[in-house]
């Protein structure tokens, strides 16, 4: 460490005074706007902002809301599909991309380009892939199978699974990236030493190589779960929230209210309820990873 | 790296047999790997087909049919005709409003993590590491809880609705992720370096600009690469504190690809999808290995 640096009490302002600015400002922006926000969310806050108390209320009219309760029930259900479907699905292309393939280059490029763009870009393609007057089901008629339906982006029951597709194909290639990087990083030596023994590969990465991966199982499901609680652009680009609000996420019950519907407050404490939810996953987990760094 | 190669034990099985269920096998993995890659890239093969369709080979045709003659007409539409909403002078004002919100929130934000990080890993101070796990949190929290403080505060500065605000918005927002780049690739650096540094009498910005900064391309690269993807493809602060003249490229393409007044048209909605991706997927494509690594540095370690 170097914070008692030889030159000493001179030039020991001058760090601090470089960080200064950032994190005076980095903190008010978290912080402070967290603070404000959650002022609103026990404010009168309608159409405009009202400093005036209010309590508990929103609050209370938040989780009686049945657009809300959809919203929360939708986060469950495309929270679980979206994690665990991104993580078998980039686990998988991680063990197959590991078996020494000519092109991998190539086809890690292609598995992972969906991070690169904004769903905003690539859900243009897919709601038009579902669209079922023109995607997939008139192409699938088109070949002969001319009852084949696929509806589900306009059933309101059925809606939310087209988000968790979209989602899964966005984010598997992050995952495999990942896995792939804890796969390359386990030493040979295990593997050759249970080849010896006779093991069969399947057998080597069921038993000993995917166990091994834990840390990295851990941390991409943290990483997932707050890509899922955040989702925004997903359900804008191909649902818009929609059929009526079949498909809103907290994320985008959020927007609506705050920004097009005129409740600000009921705005900000959904936003304090996504606050509260991405905080109980990451606080521990930013906890334990600087702990372990520093030791 | 052996553990792919010998799938059985030579002597299990005789030789031609092993061979044989070895290409069977090898040829299985590439027909998944394929087939994989194919799921991957149909929504971009559909783009780039549907956006060099006429409107009635689209109607007549399928999804994935090449098109018969090239139109390319739809992507001259898309750039600087199609309606965004109410107004129609395309894609194009709107593409520039990104680049102008893009280039000065990525610079700085690069800039002033670059210094963080040097100060955090090298000059580290009593709380320093305390107050670098608060400001990562700024990674993770959800955006949605200072998107209503943040639109008052923006009114009080005067920039409410314009390029400039967006440009505030996406730098604050960024310093935490910068921050947290620069800091874990500098604590890789030896000490050793800095100490000597200063027994020559360097001091703090010398031993920044002489020996640190040089050393610093790969990360500036990552951090400006990562930067640059995620204020470009950014929906939901654009969506939330632009103007009707200050609308990043994304929101455009939203309001286009949702307009329902007049007749669809999916060739001009693929070729705005494809003019608003291109910067990022350009990117992409040349310093892939830089995005991954900026991808992954925020998950892998904190």
């Amino acid at each position: 460490m170097l914070s008692s640096a030889p030159s000493g009490a001179r030039v020991d302002w001058l760090p601090k005074l470089v960080v200064a600015p950032s994190f005076v400002l980095g903190f008010l922006f978290i912080y402070g706007l967290i603070l404000w926000n959650a002022y609103f969310s026990v404010s009168a806050s309608r159409m405009l902002p009202n400093y005036e108390f209010a309590g508990i209320e929103p609050y209370l009219q938040l989780f009686a809301s049945e657009r809300f309760q959809v919203a929360a029930r939708n986060l469950a259900i495309f929270g679980l599909l979206f994690i665990g479907g991104a993580l078998v699905l980039g686990l998988l292309l991680a063990v197959l991309l590991d078996q020494k393939i000519r092109n991998e280059g190539v086809l890690r490029t292609i598995y992972l380009y969906p991070m690169a763009l904004s769903f905003i870009v690539t859900g243009t393609a897919w709601k038009w892939i579902l669209n079922p007057g023109l995607g997939i089901e008139r192409t699938v008629q088109g070949w002969g199978w001319t009852n084949f339906t696929f509806d589900w982006l306009v059933d309101p029951d059925k809606a939310i699974y087209c988000v968790a597709i979209a989602g899964i194909w966005q984010s598997a290639g992050f995952v495999m990236a990942l896995f792939l990087a804890g796969l390359r990083g386990i030493d040979n030596t295990i593997i050759q030493a249970a080849q010896v023994d006779g093991a069969s590969l399947p057998r080597i990465y069921w038993r000993i190589l995917i166990p091994s991966l834990r840390p990295v199982f851990f941390s991409t499901i943290m990483v997932l779960s707050h890509i899922a609680i955040k989702s925004f652009d997903l359900v804008m680009a191909l649902t818009a929230g929609g059929p009526g609000f079949a498909t809103d996420l907290p994320a985008t019950y959020m927007y609506a209210m705050a920004f097009t519907r005129g409740q600000i407050n009921l705005g900000a404490a959904s936003a304090t309820v996504m606050l509260a939810t991405v905080a109980a996953i990451v606080v521990p987990y930013l906890y334990s990873e600087l702990r372990s760094a520093r030791r | 790296m052996s553990r792919a190669m010998p799938l059985r034990n030579a002597h299990t099985a005789p030789a031609a047999v092993q061979g044989r269920s070895l290409a069977w096998q090898r040829g299985l993995l590439w027909a998944v790997l394929i087939g994989f890659a194919a799921f991957f890239l149909a929504p971009l093969y559909v783009m780039v087909v549907t956006s060099l369709k006429s409107m009635d080979e689209i109607r007549g045709g399928t999804l994935l049919a090449l098109p018969g003659t090239l139109d390319t007409s739809s992507w001259g539409k898309a750039w600087s005709t199609a309606c965004t909403g109410t107004d129609c002078q395309g894609l194009r004002p709107f593409f520039w409003n990104s680049v102008m919100i893009v280039v000065p929130a990525v610079l700085v934000s690069t800039a002033l993590g670059g210094i963080n990080g040097y100060v955090l890993s090298k000059w580290k101070f009593r709380g320093s590491e305390t107050l670098f796990a608060m400001l990562l949190f700024g990674v993770f929290m959800p955006l949605q809880v200072v998107l209503l403080p943040m639109s008052q505060v923006l009114g009080w500065l005067g920039i409410a609705s314009s390029v400039w605000g967006l440009i505030l918005v996406h730098l604050l927002c960024g310093l935490p992720g910068t921050t947290l780049f620069f800091r874990n690739y500098y604590a890789a650096l030896p000490d050793e370096l800095i100490k000597a540094a200063m027994l020559d009498g360097a001091g703090f910005w010398r031993i920044f600009t002489r020996i640190v900064l040089p050393l610093s391309t790969p990360i500036i690269v990552v951090c400006l690469i990562w930067q640059f993807t995620q204020i470009w493809n950014d929906f939901l602060f654009g969506v939330v504190f632009s103007g009707t003249a200050s609308k990043p490229v994304t929101v455009a393409l939203n309001n286009l690809a949702n307009t329902t007044s007049t007749v669809k048209e999916y060739n001009v909605d693929m070729a705005a999808a494809l003019i608003a991706g291109l910067p990022t997927l350009f990117v992409y494509i040349v310093a892939g290995r830089y995005f991954v690594r900026g991808l992954t540095a925020g998950a892998v370690k904190g």
